[in-house]
């Protein structure tokens, strides 16, 4: 089953596709995971950008691509991205912890320091997380962006809250 | 309460002014301005109309004036279209059974 | 009689941007709008556009909008609400049904040089066993009560389509604090993008490709919906059917454009599924193969409201030229430029194929004309 039948992406596509960042890159600091696989014609994430580290180019239908050492893992580009498809990733924390931003745009009663369950990309609850930042600014235009930190381990695979259903 | 009262985009509903209406005889509270069709399904009434023919009941399908699903007697007015009616103080609005009649019609 | 240079039928994002366009060279522009607030379609779009951040990408479409509405104002478009168009007539000449309330409409006929349909698309419907139930709807009709009107139309939505509008309304049905129970494709593949389907996905949401929608029940409200895998024959594969309790069953099944006023203006029409179904023939200005009437929009084919701005100011900076108030130096840079944004819309996974149906549309006006 592939991402066109079931609309659940995962590491390994991304691996695949080269489109994940580098585990050394990672464990320096935080990263940007560009989680767009389609060649939709759409430019935000390379104009939001404050160090030049997305490139999409002329053409707008290109590909995002990501230059990890440009890249300082600011989460600019989270709610920039019209698709939603932007996160970031830090494993430099330390051998256990790890964090991943993802934008959120659901209305919500949680609060930093929140201890909440995390969903894999499929929306299934893998690990329990805390809430360790909370940014919605003007410029991210009513997209929230939540930090959450998780067990090392899941950091690749956590994508938003775990939704009861 | 189908109301949407906050959401993470349009933000809080601003202090909501209220009409009085007259749905199937009864009386009921409606936002000011708001379509007939919105004032009801916030309610949770959701049948409009019975086809004439089968007596099958009709409720939103376009919600923007296309398909005539919705329609009701309002003010005594058949095949009046809720979802883009604004509801006015007063108002009596009734499902409509077939093709509907006029007030005084027998 | 009511006169006008040009007359813009339909106020959504093609509309508005066509009189914005012709308005800032100096036409004397009124737009037709059937409802109490002009905007389209754009004032349930809560989520950001795709596109070139040059143009708006990143911006909601309710900013978008405000934005165009605000524009007009301040070009003092006359923007006639609640007004209906119920025909085009020879020599540009078009009646108007404006309702005064309830009961009081006033007919008036309008005298104009330059006439732009831009009606938009109206929601196509599939059948099935139950589906003139309540609570059975269109997906545009359930975001405009969520988004626009801000009254839920259920709580436990079954969303049928996996098209760009069915994931889009299924993920704001859920910001609005619905429930959805599934995503139903029929296609064994997902037919919008594929990160609108993970923004579902990663919430639990289920798609079930392959599947197809065998039956509503109900009596005087839909509470199941009877699903099932599809053989390549269409016909459901035995023993696959799921029974899901739901009280919404939306229809994501694309649109088509509407073409009345098109077709009574006399438009060439032609027909091909990646426009949507008919849409009139136009030339490189927009206009179609009736001198003086333009068309922009998903009325001119199906496509998003990013294409519809575009094509709308096309339709602006043409007439502004052909009634002298733009030098052709001038316009053909303009048009040039909305032309090369419009090619960069139409790349990518879904844009092949509207490319082709485009190139086609305009072919077949050298065609007509040539005929």
């Amino acid at each position: 089953m592939n991402l066109q039948q079931t609309g659940i992406l995962t590491k390994a596509d991304l691996v695949e596709a080269v489109r994940y960042p580098s585990e050394e890159r990672m464990k320096k600091g935080p990263v940007a995971v560009c989680e767009c696989m389609q060649n939709i014609p759409c430019n935000p994430c390379e104009t939001s950008c404050p160090f030049q580290a997305i490139h999409v180019g002329e053409n707008i239908s290109n590909l995002p691509k990501l230059d990890e050492q440009k890249c300082t893992g600011c989460t600019t580009c989270i709610a920039a991205c019209s698709g939603l498809a932007l996160f970031v990733v830090d494993k430099s924390y330390s051998d256990e912890v790890g964090t991943v931003s993802f934008p959120y745009e659901y209305q919500y009663s949680f609060q930093i320091g929140d201890k909440v369950k995390a969903a894999n990309r499929a929306g299934k609850c893998v690990c329990e997380g805390t809430i360790k930042k909370i940014v919605n600014t003007k410029k991210s235009d009513r997209t929230t962006v939540v930090t959450l930190e998780i067990p090392i381990d899941f950091v690749d695979e956590v994508r938003s809250i775990y939704r009861q259903r | 309460m189908m109301r949407v009262t906050s959401h993470p985009v349009l933000g809080e509903m601003k202090e909501i002014e209220w009409v009085n209406i007259t749905v199937n005889g009864k009386p009921m509270k409606a936002k000011k301005g708001e379509m007939i069709l919105a004032a009801l399904l916030a309610e949770g009434i959701i049948v409009n109309r019975y086809t004439t023919k089968k007596q099958e009941p009709r409720g939103l399908f376009c919600g923007i004036g296309q398909c005539t699903d919705c329609m009701m007697v309002v003010n005594g007015i058949p095949n009046v279209r809720t979802c883009i009616t604004p509801v006015e103080e007063g108002m009596t609005v009734e499902v409509q059974d077939g093709l509907g009649k006029w007030r005084g019609d027998k | 009689m009511k006169q006008c240079e040009m007359l813009v039928i339909g106020g959504g994002p093609a509309g508005l941007s066509a009189a914005i366009e012709a308005a800032e060279a100096g036409v004397q522009v009124v737009i037709i709008d059937a409802n109490e607030k002009a905007g389209g379609q754009l004032f349930k779009q809560i989520h950001k556009f795709f596109g070139s951040s040059m143009h708006r990408a990143g911006t909601r479409g309710i900013d978008i909008g405000e934005e165009l509405l605000q524009k007009c104002k301040d070009l003092n478009v006359e923007i006639w609400l609640n007004s209906l168009v119920i025909g085009v007539y020879d020599n540009n000449v078009v009646a108007v049904d404006v309702k005064k309330s309830l009961t009081e409409h006033e007919l008036v006929k309008v005298q104009t040089k330059k006439i732009v349909i831009a009606t938009g698309a109206s929601e196509n419907a599939v059948k099935f066993p139950g589906w003139t139930l309540p609570g059975v709807m269109g997906a545009g009709a359930a975001q405009t009560m969520a988004n626009f009107h801000r009254v839920l139309p259920g709580k436990k939505v079954l969303m049928i389509g996996s098209g760009n509008v069915g994931l889009i309304v299924s993920y704001q049905l859920m910001q609005a604090g619905a429930e959805i129970v599934g995503i139903v494709e029929a296609q064994p593949n997902i037919n919008g993008y594929a990160v609108h389907a993970s923004k579902l996905t990663r919430e639990g949401i289920p798609i079930y490709t392959g599947y197809t929608i065998i039956e509503a029940k109900g009596k005087e409200r839909v509470n199941q919906a009877v699903i099932g895998k599809v053989n390549p024959d269409w016909s459901i594969v035995e023993g696959s059917e799921i029974t899901l309790d739901v009280d919404t069953i939306t229809i994501g099944a694309g649109l088509k454009p509407l073409i009345g006023m098109a077709y009574m203006g006399g438009c060439k029409l032609i027909n091909d599924r990646f426009l949507g179904g008919w849409a009139p023939c136009h030339n490189y200005n927009m206009e179609t193969t009736t001198k003086n009437i333009y068309v922009a929009g998903d009325a001119s084919g199906v496509e998003e409201a990013n294409t519809a701005i575009e094509e709308g100011k096309l339709c602006g900076v043409s007439i502004a030229e052909s009634l002298g108030y733009l030098d052709s130096t001038k316009a053909e840079e303009l048009k040039k430029a909305i032309w090369n944004r419009l090619a960069g819309l139409r790349e990518g996974a879904h844009g092949t194929e509207r490319t082709g149906a485009k190139q086609k549309q305009l072919e077949e006006y050298t065609k007509a004309m040539e005929g």
